[in-house]
């Protein structure tokens, strides 16, 4: 049995080491576009911080692959023949397979602005890109940022770390709109511009010129800003193109049922490219999150290797480290219609905590939650949300102390007074 | 025969001295704030509960790692964290459904109980048995642990 995996970002790996366990015998290949061992974007910040060289971002030991007898190859794959179940690759061979896993995930959309071909202006997504920046953003150097998204904000340190005169814009009313509301999302602001981050919110760039050796950055707002290098972080689609013809079902990414498989049996899509289903809303959305790629690679590969293993949905959830003030978003942080919710909100401090319970007969059930400066057992959020456990008293408890969360599980899930 | 740690609410008196042995052997100081196992307070019912790192077979943060920092000690079952190679990104922690593992701003890394190499001193230090390490199928921990876990829908793999 053939096992093709396209993409060998962390879905893909998981999802190859998951197929090994299943099947010791199972001929499984590994398909990864970038001239490189198969690597981690969650590590490019450290990268550009230099706290660790370009190996330590690779998701695993270079031998890994040889050892688990996973066939890497190193090509990008230009067309799917789902009837044939032949894939072609960039340069014109084909390789047959019996299953297929998409997990191409996605790349970096480019705003269409003048100038955003200029070749200064770089996306940080590869490992490439993250050369690139490192060649230019050095101590002095005039750096701006486009888009204070999720992404934007965490390479924000690196940035700053590496001594360059930074400006972030962001089109949006505030920082990292998708993932904190007004409060927190000022404070955040407010943290980075005492830390020296020129912040421009509600602001969009209407064009880049070269001037001279540099460039200079046009705002709506009439500003002109100087740049040796302009950083275009204004967020990402899935990476799809290649599927064109194939008959495989798209919509923002591939369409997959609750095995993980799209319209096509035998062809499964996991990860940044999959519009699977979100745990909180029940819609099927792309979430293009690490947690949700790793889940979503071993739940596909446990249905290739032909367990039947349902996809229960996966709770949408963020943390960012912005300059050291770290914050989270859990499921709907943004609250549903009627449903309570309880806050912290202390500016002084750089302290923010929302959390958020559902209606009806999910009215002491927690939803979603979303913080700012905390870090301790953060994760017990997402137990909460996703063991859908009535809180009963200890929601009345959360709502005068939000803190109380690992509490609150533990008094849940575990009897006080129970011996066992 | 595998051990596991077994915490036991109704036989926890807040002591705190688990956390301050956890500390002394992790940080060589005695630093609770710092330790791998804490204990909560439930001044409603008048209880505490010593709480840390089950080494759940999930191992949601092991999983989600995105840098291959966090491994399976074979001797003792229980996941470590590899210091040379946490780059601090925290998506453990949010994957973590127990919130054990955390984040240590003082390392930039993160940090979660490692049974100690088989030899635990939280246990060791626990004056009423609230804390002990025990073969693994004694006592119904297994099935405690199994309840947990299996009432996340994401717990469903083998």
């Amino acid at each position: 049995m053939r096992h093709i995996i396209i993409g060998a970002g962390p879905c893909g790996v998981v999802a190859a080491e998951t197929l090994r366990k299943a099947n010791p015998m199972a001929d499984i290949t590994l398909i990864g576009d970038e001239p490189v061992p198969p690597y981690s974007r969650m590590a490019i910040p450290y990268l550009l911080i230099e706290n660790i060289g370009e190996e330590g971002t690779y998701l695993r030991s270079t031998e890994h692959y040889e050892k688990q007898n996973i066939n890497y190859l190193n090509h990008r794959v230009s067309s799917v023949d789902a009837d044939e179940k032949v894939l072609t690759l960039d340069d014109g061979s084909t390789l047959l397979y019996d299953k297929l896993l998409i997990a191409s995930g996605s790349h970096p959309i480019s705003p269409p602005i003048e100038g955003i071909d200029l070749p200064n202006v770089h996306s940080c997504w590869t490992l490439d890109d993250a050369r690139q920046i490192a060649a230019i953003a050095k101590q002095g150097s005039n750096v701006v940022l486009m888009g204070a998204g999720f992404i934007g904000c965490i390479i924000l340190e690196a940035l700053v770390k590496r001594g360059v005169n930074l400006s972030v814009i962001e089109m949006g009313s505030r920082m990292v709109p998708r993932m904190l509301d007004e409060k927190a999302g000022g404070l955040l602001e407010k943290w980075c511009i005492e830390k020296g981050v020129n912040v421009l919110t509600s602001t969009k760039i209407t064009a880049i010129k070269e001037s001279g050796d540099a460039m200079e950055v046009e705002t709506d707002g009439g500003k002109i800003l100087k740049a040796d290098l302009v950083i275009s972080a204004t967020g990402v689609r899935s990476n799809i193109a290649f599927l064109e013809g194939s008959g495989i079902d798209v919509k923002a990414g591939v369409v997959v049922d609750n095995k993980l498989q799209t319209n096509i049996a035998n062809i499964y899509a996991a990860g940044d490219v999959a519009q699977a289903k979100d745990f909180s809303t029940g819609e099927y959305e792309v979430q293009a999150i690490q947690p949700t790629a790793t889940d979503h690679g071993r739940i596909a590969a446990l249905n290739m290797a032909g367990q039947s293993v349902e996809h229960h949905g996966s709770v949408n959830m963020n943390v960012l480290d912005t300059l050291g003030l770290i914050s989270h978003s859990f499921g709907l942080w943004m609250g549903v219609e009627g449903g309570d919710s309880v806050e912290i909100y202390n500016p002084d401090a750089y302290k923010y905590m929302n959390l958020r319970f559902g209606i009806d007969e999910e009215e002491d059930v927690l939803v979603g939650a979303s913080t700012l400066g905390m870090t301790q057992h953060i994760g017990v959020v997402r137990g909460l949300i996703e063991s859908k456990i009535h809180l009963k008293e200890w929601k009345e408890r959360l709502m005068q102390d939000p803190t109380r969360i690992m509490e609150a599980y533990l008094s849940s899930t575990q009897e006080l007074d129970n011996v066992i | 025969m595998q051990k596991s740690l077994h915490l036991d609410p109704a036989k926890c008196t807040g002591c705190l001295q688990c956390e301050m042995a956890c500390s002394y052997e992790k940080l060589g100081e005695f630093n609770p704030s710092r330790s791998l196992i804490k204990v909560f307070t439930f001044h409603e019912e008048g209880r505490f509960a010593p709480y840390t790192c089950t080494q759940c077979d999930e191992a949601w943060c092991m999983r989600t790692c995105p840098v291959d920092a966090i491994t399976v000690d074979m001797a003792t079952g229980a996941k470590l964290v590899a210091d040379d190679k946490c780059v601090g990104c925290k998506v453990c922690t949010i994957s973590c459904p127990f919130g054990t593992i955390n984040y240590v701003q003082e390392t930039g890394k993160v940090a979660k109980c490692d049974l100690c190499g088989g030899d635990p001193e939280c246990a060791k230090a626990c004056p009423t048995e609230a804390i002990v390490f025990i073969d693994s199928n004694a006592h119904g921990y297994d099935r405690m642990k199994a309840f947990a876990e299996k009432s996340l829908p994401s717990a469903n793999a083998t």
